[in-house]
C-alpha cells in the first residue's frame, strides 16, 4: 500500500468517524484545507515531470474527489440527523383538543320559509310582505269579514290601544291582508306567497299567541279549484320530498273564499310517528279556496274578469312535520340547546338543485 | 253541534252504517270531530235487585247485600243509606272500570267482609250529579239486562263542527236533511198540525221592526211544569244539555231538533203584554245566568210595562223564568235580525246557543209551525189549555235572485257537472232553479247570495274531492328569481350571522311594559293582552334576546351568542332589524389560552362590521360615533354610520341597570343592525371591473405617534391615510401603549402605512416627503412622532 492509499483510508475512515458536525469540519480542514494534506498533494503536482504529473495526476485527483464526496454525504447524513433529533424534540400530544369554533345555526322556520321560497319560486310566485300592525279594513273588512260577522269572534284577536275617536288596529290574524294589498298594488296577473308571523289570543301546546303563516294567491284569468289543487299537491310533493303525497279536500268555509277548501294530507305511521305520504289516516294541514267576489271586488278589481285561488298553511307546523318537532312552544323559547338541535347549517341553503331539504 | 244517531234517523230512513255517515257528513262539509259511544264506558254494569239487606257487623254506615245480577246471589258490601231489600239499581262486577275515578272493581274485603262489586250512584256512572245514594230502577226493570241497553246509552254522539255559513245546520233535522241530499236515505215528514187554540191570543207586539220584525207567541195556561218525559231527557243529556224543567227542555229540544230557539215567560211574573222594543240606554236586565247587564239603545229587547224580561234571541231574564210554580206561560217564537244579535252579542260578551242560531240566521219561513210545534209538545207533556196565536210583524221572506251560469262548476269549481245534475242537487236542497237558471235560495239559506255559493253547493254534494287537479301555466323558459332586493338582504344576513357561530331565534313581537320602559318605552300596547308579559310591541330586539340569554345562562350554558331578524315596531311604521346578544364566555378557559375571556364591546363590533358587510354595507366607508343609546355602557358602545345621519347599527355592551332589569347577571355585549337603514345599490350588471393589479410591489413603513388620551384613534388613523392619497393605499393601527416612557394624560399610537408606488419605485427622497406629509397632517390632530 502506498501512503497515497493510507491517506485516501485514513481520511475516509476519519469522516465516518466524524460524529458531529464540527468534528466533520475538522476532518474536511485536515484534508482539504489550505493546510490539509490532500491539497498538499495537489501542490506537488506542479513540480512533478509530465509523465509522473501523468501518473500521479489523477491519483491525487481521485482522492481529492473521494474525500469531498465522501464529506457531502456524512454531512448530508449528520445534517438529517440533527433535523430528526430536533423534530424528536418538537414532538406535541396531538390528541390534544384543538379551539372549537362556535356552531351557528339557522331557525328552522326561516329554514322553511327558504325552502318554500324557493319551491314557489319555481312555480312564479314573488314572495310578498305586509304590516304586522294592521287595520280592520284589510285585516277583516276587504276579507269579506264586516264587523257584525260571526267569523269576526273566531278570530281570538289582539287589539292595540287607540287614540280616542280612532278605530283600534289589531295584530294580523292572518296573512291574507297581504292578499289585499298585493290586488290594490298590483296589476294582475298575480301570483305570490306571502309569509310572516300572525297573532291570535290562544296558548297551548299546539297554539302559540304569536306563530308563522304562509299565504298563496293567485289571481288571473281561467283559475279554477283544479289549479289549486295541483298546486298544494306539487308543492307539498316538493316540500316533503316525496311523490307519495295525498291531498284530501273537503268542503269548509273561510269568509274570504267561496268555494272554500280544507286539504287534509294523508299520513303513515312510521316507528310511532305520524309521516306525510300514503293514506292510512288523514291529517288536517291548509285551508284554501277561491277567491271571494267580494274580496276581489273589494281590492278594485272585476270579479268577472279576474278569478284566483287563495291558501294559508301554519309555517311552524309544516316544520314540525317534516323536521319532527312535537311541541311548538320551544320554537320561540331561543333555548340555544334546541336551536342546535333542531336549527340548520348556514350552508344549508335550500336549492332546487341540491334539494330544498336538509 | 252534537247530535245522536238514532236522534237523526228521526228525520231521515236510511240503512246507513254509522261509518258511512261520519264519512259522507264530513265529504260535505259538515267536519265530524268525534263519535262517542256514551254506553260503551258502561256496557260491564248491569241491572240488579237487592234481594237482603243486613247490617254489616263492623260498621254502622255499611250494609251487606246479597245482589242478584242475573246469575244468582252476590254478597256486596254497600254505604249507601236508600240500599234495602227490593231496591232495583245498577251493579257493577268485578272487572268493570268505575268511569269516574277509573277504578277497576276487584273482589276484596271491605271491613272484614268480602264484597264482590259495587251498587253504583248517578255520579259514580257520570250520569248525573246524584251521589246521595245508589241508582233506583224501576222494579220491573229487567235483572242481568247491561244497563246502556236498558237505559238506552247504546246512541252513538256525533260531534259536528257546524260553520258559520250553514245556519240550516244548526239542527238534527237540517244535518239529516243534508244527508238527504248527499243520497243517504229520505227525509221523513215533519209531524206538524197547528194549534188553534181556543180565546184571544197573548198580548204580544213589536214595536222594533229592524231588531225584531216578527214576535209570534201563544200561551198555554193550566199546566205542570214537571220533569219532562225520559226520551227527552235521555236526547239532551246526550248532547250535553242539562235537563232542568219539562218547558225549559220543550225550548231546548225544539232548538236543537229543529233549529227554532223558543222563549217561554212565566205569565204570572208579568205585569201586562210583551213588547220587543229598542232597549233604553243604560236599562239594564238581570239574565238567565244571574248576570246582570246594561243595556244600550241599539239592543233589541222584549219587556213588559215594568221592565226587561228578554235581551231578544240571545238570552231570557231571571225573574220572568219558569219554575216548578208555573201554570200559565207565554211562549215566544220570534225572528230577529242577525246583525243586530251579533252586535248586541259582542257588546255584552254574552254568547248562548240562542245568540249562535239567531247571528247565523234562523229560518224566517218557520215561525209559525215552529210555535204550533212547541205549543203542541207543552199541551201533551204539561197539561192546559192554549190560546190562540199571536202573529206580531212579519218575518223577512223576501228571497234572493241569483243569476247563475251552470258552466261556473267547471270555470270555477274545476269539476264538469252535467245541468240536470246541478239543477237536481239544487232543488233536492230546497233551492228553487228557474228555466233561466235564476236561483232562489231557500230563506233558510241566508248564507247563499251570488254564484260561487251555488258553485259552492254543487261541488260539496257532488264531492269536492273529485276535482281533478290541472297545472297552473308556467312561464316560458327557466324560472325567473323571485326575491325582493330586501329579502335577499335578510337572507344574506341570516346566513352570514349563523355562518359566524350565531344562533338564531325567534321572540316574542310582544313585551312586558317593564321590559318595554327598561329601553324607553314602546308605541304600541295590546288592549286585550294574552298576559301582562306580551304586552307592548317591541321597539327593539334586545330585550327578547337578553330574557333569551338570560335563561340559556340560568340553565348553565357557559357563553350564548344569539341573534334574531324581526321587526320592531314604532310609532312611524315596523322595521326590519337584526338583533345580536353574547352574553358569558366568547372563549373557554383553555390549556392554550389560559383564562377564560368573556365577550367585550370589540366582538359586538367585529360582529356588526361582519354582518354588515355580508349585506353589502361600504365598511371601510363607515363612521364610529357615540350617542348608541341609554340601554348601553357609555363609555362602550357606538354607532356605526354611513355619514353622520345614517344610523346603520349600534354596538357595545350593555348598560348595567340594563342588565339588571333581564335579571342577567355579568357584562353583555349586543348589536342592533337596522337593515332598512341601509341605502339600496344601484345595480350595474355582472361585469366586474377590469383586473389591473399595480407592477411593483407596495412597500410599509411604521409610525409611533403621540397623541392626547383623548384623540380618537380612527381619527388619526384618517388622517395618516389621507396625508398622501396618491401613494398611501391603506394606514392600519397595530399599536396602542400607555405607560413607561409615555408621559402622563397621552397615548403611544403605532400605525403601519401601505405605500403603493405607480411606475417607478420609491426613491429615498420620495419616501421623505410622504413621511413628512404623514406627520404634518397626524400634527393637526395634536400628534407628535415619538422619538
Amino acid at each position: 500500500m502506498t501512503d497515497l492509499d493510507q491517506m485516501k483510508t485514513d481520511l475516509l475512515a476519519a469522516i465516518d468517524a466524524a460524529a458531529t458536525l464540527d468534528a466533520l469540519e475538522a476532518v474536511r480542514v485536515q484534508g482539504l484545507g489550505k493546510q490539509g494534506s490532500v491539497t498538499a498533494l495537489l501542490k506537488t503536482l506542479g513540480g512533478m515531470s509530465p509523465d509522473e504529473r501523468q501518473v500521479q495526476g489523477p491519483r491525487i485527483q481521485g482522492l481529492r474527489e473521494a474525500v469531498t464526496t465522501a464529506i457531502t454525504t456524512r454531512k448530508a447524513a449528520l445534517d438529517r440527523a440533527e433535523l430528526d433529533a430536533r423534530l424528536a424534540s418538537e414532538t406535541l400530544d396531538m390528541t390534544l383538543p384543538a379551539d372549537a369554533a362556535p356552531h351557528g345555526s339557522v331557525h328552522p322556520v326561516s329554514q322553511v320559509m327558504d325552502e318554500l321560497a324557493e319551491i314557489f319560486a319555481d312555480l312564479g310566485f314573488a314572495v310578498a310582505t305586509g304590516p304586522e300592525i294592521e287595520d280592520q279594513w284589510h285585516n277583516f273588512t276587504a276579507l269579506n269579514m264586516p264587523e257584525s260577522h260571526p267569523a269576526r269572534a273566531m278570530h281570538d284577536t289582539f287589539y292595540l290601544n287607540a287614540a280616542e275617536g280612532e278605530e283600534a288596529k289589531v295584530l294580523r290574524t292572518h296573512t291574507s291582508p297581504v292578499q289585499i294589498r298585493t290586488m290594490m298594488s298590483q296589476e294582475p296577473p298575480i301570483r305570490i306567497i306571502a309569509p310572516g308571523r300572525v297573532y291570535r289570543s290562544d296558548w297551548d301546546a299546539t297554539h302559540t299567541p304569536m306563530f308563522h303563516q304562509i299565504e298563496g294567491l293567485v289571481i288571473d284569468k281561467g283559475i279554477t279549484l283544479g289549479h289549486l289543487k295541483w298546486t298544494l299537491e306539487n308543492f307539498l310533493k316538493a316540500f316533503f320530498e316525496r311523490d307519495d303525497i295525498v291531498l284530501r279536500l273537503r268542503p269548509s268555509y273561510f269568509p274570504f273564499t267561496e268555494p272554500s277548501a280544507e286539504v287534509d294530507v294523508g299520513y303513515t305511521t312510521v316507528k310511532g310517528r305520524r309521516t306525510l305520504g300514503g293514506s292510512e289516516g288523514w291529517m288536517e294541514l291548509l285551508g284554501s279556496g277561491m277567491v271571494h267576489p267580494k274580496v276581489i271586488e273589494a281590492c278594485g278589481l272585476d270579479p268577472k274578469e279576474w278569478q284566483g285561488f287563495a291558501f294559508g298553511v301554519g309555517v311552524d307546523r309544516l316544520a314540525m312535520l317534516k323536521y319532527g318537532m312535537d311541541d311548538l312552544r320551544p320554537f320561540f323559547e331561543g333555548d340555544a340547546r334546541w336551536l342546535k338541535h333542531y336549527g340548520f347549517s348556514a350552508l344549508d341553503v335550500p336549492t332546487l338543485s341540491q334539494g330544498v331539504g336538509a | 253541534m252534537k247530535v245522536t244517531l238514532d236522534w237523526l234517523k228521526q228525520h231521515i230512513e236510511t240503512d246507513a252504517s254509522l261509518d258511512t255517515i261520519v264519512e259522507t257528513l264530513t265529504r260535505i262539509g259538515l267536519e265530524v270531530e268525534g263519535v262517542e259511544n256514551p254506553g260503551a264506558t258502561l256496557a260491564a254494569f248491569k241491572v240488579a235487585k237487592v234481594l237482603s239487606a243486613a247490617p254489616h257487623p263492623q260498621a254502622d254506615k255499611l250494609q251487606v247485600l246479597s245482589v242478584d245480577a242475573g246469575d244468582g246471589p252476590l254478597q256486596v258490601v254497600c254505604g249507601a243509606p236508600n240500599a234495602s231489600a227490593g231496591l232495583v239499581g245498577v251493579f257493577g262486577a268485578p272487572g268493570a272500570t268505575v268511569p269516574s275515578n277509573g277504578m277497576v272493581l276487584k273482589v276484596a274485603a271491605i271491613r272484614g267482609v268480602e264484597s264482590n262489586g259495587m251498587m253504583c250512584s248517578t255520579r259514580e256512572l257520570e250520569l248525573g250529579e246524584d251521589h246521595d245514594g245508589i241508582i233506583e230502577l224501576p222494579a220491573d226493570a229487567p235483572i242481568g239486562m247491561a244497563y246502556p241497553d236498558y237505559a238506552g246509552l247504546n246512541d252513538p254522539v256525533i260531534d259536528i263542527n257546524v260553520l258559520p255559513n250553514r245556519p240550516d245546520c244548526m239542527s238534527v233535522r237540517g244535518i239529516a236533511l243534508d244527508l238527504v241530499v248527499a243520497g243517504l236515505g229520505t227525509a221523513k215528514p215533519l209531524a206538524y198540525a197547528p194549534v188553534e187554540g181556543a180565546g184571544e191570543g197573548p198580548d204580544v207586539r213589536t214595536d222594533d221592526a229592524d231588531g225584531c220584525p216578527a214576535f209570534f207567541a201563544q200561551s198555554v195556561s193550566g199546566l205542570t211544569n214537571g220533569e219532562a218525559p225520559e226520551w227527552m231527557r235521555r236526547r239532551l243529556t246526550a248532547i250535553g244539555q242539562r235537563p232542568i224543567s219539562t218547558l225549559v227542555d220543550i225550548t231546548n229540544y225544539v232548538m236543537f231538533d229543529l233549529g227554532r230557539p223558543l222563549h217561554v215567560y212565566d205569565r204570572a211574573k208579568l205585569s201586562g203584554g210583551l213588547v220587543a222594543r229598542k232597549a233604553a240606554a243604560g236599562e239594564q236586565v238581570v239574565a238567565l245566568n244571574g248576570k246582570t247587564y246594561t243595556l244600550a239603545e241599539t239592543m233589541t229587547v222584549i219587556a213588559d210595562a215594568a221592565h226587561v224580561h228578554d235581551i231578544g234571541g240571545i238570552m231570557g231574564g231571571e225573574d220572568s223564568g219558569v219554575s216548578a210554580e208555573t201554570t200559565d206561560v207565554i211562549i215566544e217564537c220570534a225572528y230577529f235580525d242577525p246583525e243586530s244579535i251579533a252586535r248586541t252579542g259582542q257588546a255584552l260578551m254574552l254568547t248562548s246557543d240562542a245568540r249562535s242560531r239567531f247571528e247565523r240566521g234562523v229560518d224566517p219561513a218557520f215561525l209559525e209551525e215552529g210555535l204550533a210545534i212547541a205549543t203542541r209538545l207543552v199541551l201533551d207533556l204539561c197539561g192546559g189549555s192554549a190560546s190562540a196565536p199571536t202573529y206580531s210583524g212579519a218575518p223577512p221572506l223576501e228571497r234572493k235572485r241569483i243569476a247563475y251560469d251552470p258552466a261556473l262548476a267547471e270555470t270555477l269549481g274545476g269539476l264538469a257537472v252535467a245541468e240536470d245534475r246541478q239543477r237536481a242537487i239544487l232543488t233536492a236542497l230546497s233551492f228553487t232553479v228557474e228555466a233561466d237558471w235564476t236561483v232562489l235560495p231557500p230563506p233558510a239559506r241566508r248564507d247563499v247570495d251570488g254564484p260561487a255559493d251555488l258553485v259552492e253547493e254543487i261541488i260539496r254534494i257532488e264531492g269536492i274531492d273529485s276535482v281533478a287537479p290541472v297545472p297552473l301555466p308556467r312561464a316560458a323558459g327557466v324560472a325567473k328569481p323571485t326575491a325582493t332586493p330586501e329579502q335577499r338582504l335578510e337572507s344574506r344576513a341570516r346566513r352570514a350571522a349563523a355562518a359566524r357561530g350565531l344562533n338564531e331565534t325567534l321572540t316574542w313581537s310582544f313585551l312586558s311594559d317593564a321590559q318595554a320602559s327598561a329601553i324607553g318605552g314602546g308605541a304600541w300596547t295590546l288592549a286585550n293582552p294574552i298576559s301582562e308579559e306580551l304586552k307592548v310591541m317591541r321597539p327593539s330586539l334586545l330585550p327578547g334576546l337578553f330574557s333569551a340569554a338570560e335563561r340559556n345562562m340560568k340553565r348553565g350554558a357557559a357563553g350564548v351568542r344569539l341573534f334574531e331578524i324581526g321587526r320592531r315596531y314604532l310609532a312611524g311604521g315596523e322595521h326590519p332589524t337584526l338583533g345580536v346578544v353574547l352574553a358569558g364566555e366568547n372563549r373557554a378557559r383553555g390549556w392554550q389560552e389560559g383564562k377564560a375571556k368573556p365577550f367585550d364591546a370589540f366582538d359586538a363590533k367585529a360582529e356588526a362590521l361582519a354582518l354588515l358587510a355580508a349585506i353589502g354595507a361600504p365598511v371601510e366607508n363607515l363612521q364610529v360615533m357615540g350617542d348608541a343609546g341609554e340601554a348601553w355602557h357609555p363609555g362602550q358602545s357606538g354607532t356605526l354610520r354611513l355619514g353622520p345621519k345614517t344610523v346603520l347599527a349600534a354596538f357595545g355592551m350593555v348598560h348595567p341597570l340594563r342588565l339588571r332589569a333581564f335579571d342577567l347577571d355579568g357584562p353583555v355585549a349586543a348589536v342592533e343592525l337596522y337593515l332598512d337603514a341601509l341605502p339600496a345599490k344601484r345595480s350595474s350588471g355582472f361585469a366586474r371591473a377590469a383586473y389591473a393589479p399595480p407592477a411593483l410591489q407596495a412597500v410599509r413603513r411604521d409610525f409611533a405617534f403621540l397623541v392626547p388620551e383623548a384623540l380618537a384613534a380612527e381619527a388619526l388613523v384618517r388622517a395618516v391615510k389621507g396625508a398622501d392619497k396618491a401613494s398611501i393605499v391603506a394606514a392600519r393601527l397595530f399599536d396602542v401603549f400607555t405607560g413607561t416612557g409615555v408621559e402622563p394624560g397621552h397615548k403611544s399610537l403605532g400605525v403601519e402605512v401601505t405605500l403603493q408606488p405607480g411606475e417607478k419605485s420609491f426613491a429615498e427622497a420620495d419616501l421623505k416627503a410622504i413621511a413628512d406629509k404623514v406627520v404634518g397632517a397626524a400634527a393637526k390632530l395634536g400628534a407628535s412622532l415619538r422619538g
